[in-house]
Order: C-alpha cells, then structure tokens, then sequence
C-alpha cells in the first residue's frame, strides 16, 4: 500500500512539509468539526470525543471509535485504513512508525487493550471501541515510563526510527512474562515462568519480531534487562 | 491498498451464509496474512467479513479424555500460553512459539493460521513472474527460479511452494480434526486430508468450499502428546519460517519406540507426515541412533529434490533424528 492511496492529490504543490500537510488537512479537508486537542493530546481536558474525517480516494467510508492513550476519538475512513494510517495521519501520533507496512519489522507496534500489536497489519476499522496506547501515551505526568528511561540511559538507539516500536514492544513483552508466558526460549515449558526468568536470551528471542537496522540490540537488551529489574 | 468493503459478523449462520453466496467475500480474524496478500496484491476481496465477533469461537478447552479442543478464534500467544497445551501438548505450544513475533502471535487466530498461504516469494511479489497459484494458468517461476526453500515431497510441475504454517505442522502428528461448520451442518476433517498437494490446481490450498466456517480444530488424547517436540531449522534463529521443521512425538518402554508420530513443515505444499519411518520406528531403541537413521531413511525415498534445494534432504534426515530424540528425553 502506498502513501498515495490515503492523502489527498494536491500534496506536493503546497510546498509544506508531509507532515504537517497531513495534520492541515485533517484539520480542515473533512469538513467536519475537530476538537482542540488533535495537536496537542497532553493538554486535552475535553471529554468530548474530537472528530476526524481523513482524505480517502473511494469515498466510501466508516466512522470509527478509538480511545487512543486515554482520549477518545471518531474518525470517519476507509474501510482499507490501517490503523498505523488512522494514528499517524489520522490522529497525527507520528510517534508510531511506518517501516515496511508487511509486518516484518516492529516499528508499528502499539498496544490494544494492553497487549502489543502491529498497527500496520490491521484496519482501524476492525478496533472499533478498543483502548489504544501508542508511544505518545507512555509517560505519566512529565515522568518516562521505565523502559523509555532505560532507553535513554543504556543509549539504546542511533537513528531512532524503530525505537518506539521496541520500547513499546518492550513494555508489554515485560508484562506477557510477569503472566507467566513461555516464549521459545523456555527450556521447560512446564515449569511456572515469572519476571526473573528474563534472561538475556529470553529477552532477545522475545524481542526479536522487532528489527533496528542500526543494529543496537545490545544496548537494546541491556535496557530492557534494567527496566525488568527496575520493574 | 486495494479498496474493499468492512462489515462486522454478529452470527455464524449469516456469516456461513453470505460467504457461500459471494464469490468476492473474505473472511477476516486477525489480519496478518490476508492483509499481506491484499497489500501484495495476491488477494483481491471486495468484501470483508470481520468475524472477531462471532461467540463462542475462542475458547481454549482441555477435553476430560486428555484432547483439546481449540476455538478458531483463540489467538496464537494464548493456545501457547495455556498450561493444559503445554503439559498435554507441548509440540502445540512450541510449534506456536517458535514461529512468527509476540506482536503477530497476539493477532494471529488458529484459523487463519492453518490457512495462510505459501512465502514463495514468485507467489508473494507481484504479476511480473508466472505462478500457478496466484494467477492459474501462467506457469510456475520457481521450479526453473530460485526455489532453495521450496519443497522435495509432493510437487507438481504446477507448483513448488511449502506451506508456511508451524503449527499445522505439530496439528498433522497429532491426528488433529478441523471442525468445520457450513449450511448443511458440522464436519471434521483429518488434519492430514486438509491441505491439498498442488497438482494441476495449486491455486487451491485445502478442501474447503466458498461457505466452509473453521470453528475449531481439535486434538485427540495421545499417549505420544506428552513426549513430544517441535524442531525448527531456519536461516536465523527467530523470526523466520522454516527451512525444515520437525513435529515428534513418542511413546516407549524402555526405551524402545512403542509409538511415534513425525511430520515434516517446510518440505511439501502441506504438512508432510512420515508414515513410513513412523512404521519402521516402532520396536526400535532410542539408544540405537544408527538403526533410527536407517528408519527415518525410508520415509526419504520418495523424496524429489529441487536444483537448489538438495540439502534439503540430508537436512531433513538430522532434524528427524534430533526431535525424536529430544522427545524421547521427555518420555
């Protein structure tokens, strides 16, 4: 799927950069009214769901509820809209990235009712009333969650652009073993599994369905093995 | 993407119904491969049919008689975390395990699992290249292309795809049934009989008809379910599909094979069962590893290599041996 099929074909001529153009025209190409806190979702204190209407090329649409890191939202797409699509031009949390689009590489990874997904390998229309949490909804009052401070300390990235996919991957990947999930590191699939069996190959095979072409994993592994300690 | 309409299935009945009535309808649960076929242009539904909402479709149930009965819908992460299949089965769980991420596992459905299609890349990759499968009639790149992954058992010259499902795999040693539901009721259909050989219509990856629901498959008790292993050789260590990929599992008395079953993923257009070693197994000590290979030799005579994929033979032969004795250390 390209780009092309959800923007509006006057991109280009504008001369603003993509982003923003995508944010202009969510802001005004629906027609429909769009609350205040589309652009800045930490000071929404509105609980009235914002309203989008996002450019589609069939005009054949459907609305759609999300609540996306505490906010709700309704959003009138196509049916073929990604939710990596909805959020990002849609929403605008371009926090959530768009790699290969085919499930291959985790940049796209988000939460959906607490579990980690990939965002580009399911329509938006198909979460419809689900709770949401992209990398935008992981900090707590101004605080970083663990695992994006343990990032930050054990410099677990250089161009950053799968980063949100593995911290997100991280966090919940954390809380599948706090439940006591195997993974094909387990030796003993009988055996009761719990955080502290978190090892490093258990952490790396479990993370392993995100790729960093920078090739960061150890300093990746290492913080992942810290904020587990942290827990 | 190519555009489609979305609706919601509230009933089993209705969604049986106007599946068999719409040639361009889908079916759709997790996503993971249809929406990959649809963005690779490999599928093209008009229709989709979301059928996440069907009840009663995701139970994970652990039979009194020792089987399992798992709902279409249960989700990959959740069959392999449930503590009934790992104790039971545990070729189920790693099967699950050891393929696809965490983030795909949560999506996946069993479901849609034994029905995603091949990872022939002639299959995947656009209309520039003939293939049988994804346009009928056009011929087949891969048997004079690049096919190192492509099968040694069961081609045609039609088609050398694999079928890329692991725990089809584990489903097909265990003699699993997939419980299907249509307008004129209930069937089950041997796991073995579910995938077909490609032959002249490799277009067509199993028996089921336009209207066929899959609502569960089920495993029966096997005394070789708890001795049991999944072996999966690959070009990295996670995340990739099979080179091979061996189900095992065995039952013995001291030590000497009582019963086994093997099936093969990674080798043939569907799970490959080794009926012929299995036969040849039986009385055999797992102790005696040179008459082993001479067993699991004999399941290899039919095989036919590719130009590219030979080693796939001598590969196979290994894992074989290997899963067998890894489940035999559980017996």
């Amino acid at each position: 799927m390209s780009d092309q099929d959800e923007t509006t074909v006057n991109e280009g001529v504008t001369g603003i950069p993509r982003r923003e153009f995508l944010k202009r025209t969510t802001l005004v190409g629906g027609g429909l009214a769009v609350s205040q806190g589309l652009l800045n979702e930490r000071s929404a204190t509105t609980p009235k769901p914002s309203s989008i209407a996002m450019p589609g090329a069939t005009g054949v649409t459907t609305t759609v509820r999300l609540n996306v890191n505490g906010r709700d939202h309704q959003l009138r797409l196509e049916p073929r809209t990604t939710l990596l699509d909805a959020l990002r031009d849609g929403l605008g949390l371009t926090g959530t990235k768009k790699g290969c689009d085919r499930g291959e590489c985790g940049a796209c990874t988000v939460h959906i009712e607490g579990r980690r997904v990939l965002s580009c390998m399911t329509l938006a229309a198909m979460q419809d009333g689900k709770r949401i949490t992209t990398i935008e909804g992981l900090e707590r009052n101004g605080q970083l969650h663990a695992v994006q401070a343990a990032f930050v300390e054990h410099d677990g990235f250089q161009c950053g652009f799968c980063t949100s996919g593995q911290i997100m991957s991280g966090v919940a990947m954390i809380e599948e073993a706090r439940a006591g999930w195997p993974s094909a590191a387990t030796s003993d699939l009988s055996k009761k599994l719990g955080i502290a069996d978190l090892s490093e190959v258990e952490i790396r095979e479990r993370m392993s369905g995100n790729l960093c072409r920078c090739a960061c994993y150890p300093n990746i592994v290492a913080a992942i093995a810290e904020a587990t300690r942290k827990g | 993407m190519h555009p489609f309409a979305l609706s919601r299935a509230v009933d089993a009945s209705m969604a049986i119904a106007g599946h068999a009535d719409d040639p361009q309808l889908s079916f759709i649960a997790g996503g993971t491969d249809l929406l990959g076929l649809i963005k690779d242009r490999a599928a093209l539904p008009e229709r989709l049919l979301d059928i996440n909402g069907l009840r009663g479709m995701a139970q994970i149930e652990a039979l009194p008689d020792g089987g399992l009965r798992i709902g279409a819908l249960a989700r990959m992460s959740d069959v392999a975390a449930d503590v009934e299949v790992r104790r039971r089965f545990p070729v189920i769980a790693e099967g699950l395990l050891f393929a696809a991420s965490g983030q795909l596992r949560n999506m996946a459905s069993i479901g849609g699992n034994i029905m995603q299609r091949t990872r022939c890349s002639y299959f995947r990759d656009g209309d520039d290249l003939p293939c049988n499968k994804r346009r009928p009639g056009t011929g087949c790149a891969a048997l004079a292309g690049i096919n190192r992954t492509h099968a040694i058992f069961g081609w045609s010259e039609s088609c050398v795809a694999t079928h890329p499902s692991d725990v089809a795999v584990a489903f097909a040693a265990m003699d699993a049934n997939v419980i299907v539901r249509s307008r004129t009721g209930e069937r089950s259909i041997p796991f073995t009989q579910f995938h077909r050989l490609p032959g002249d219509s490799p277009d067509r990856d199993n028996v089921l008809e336009r209207g066929d629901l899959i609502v569960a498959v089920e495993v029966p008790a096997r005394v070789e379910g708890r001795s049991s292993y999944y072996l999966k050789v690959r070009d990295r260590q996670s995340y990739e599909f099979a080179l091979v990929s061996v189900a095992a599992g065995v039952a013995t008395s001291a030590r000497t094979i009582t019963s086994v079953r093997l099936a093969m993923g990674g080798v043939a257009h569907k799970p490959w069962r080794l009926t012929a070693a299995e036969s040849a197994l039986r009385g055999v000590s797992l102790d005696d590893a040179n008459v082993l290979r001479a067993a699991i030799a004999t399941a290899f005579v039919e095989a036919r290599p590719l130009p590219d994929n030979a080693f796939k033979v001598e590969l196979a032969q290994r894992a074989v041996l290997r899963a067998l004795e890894t489940a035999g250390a559980r017996a």
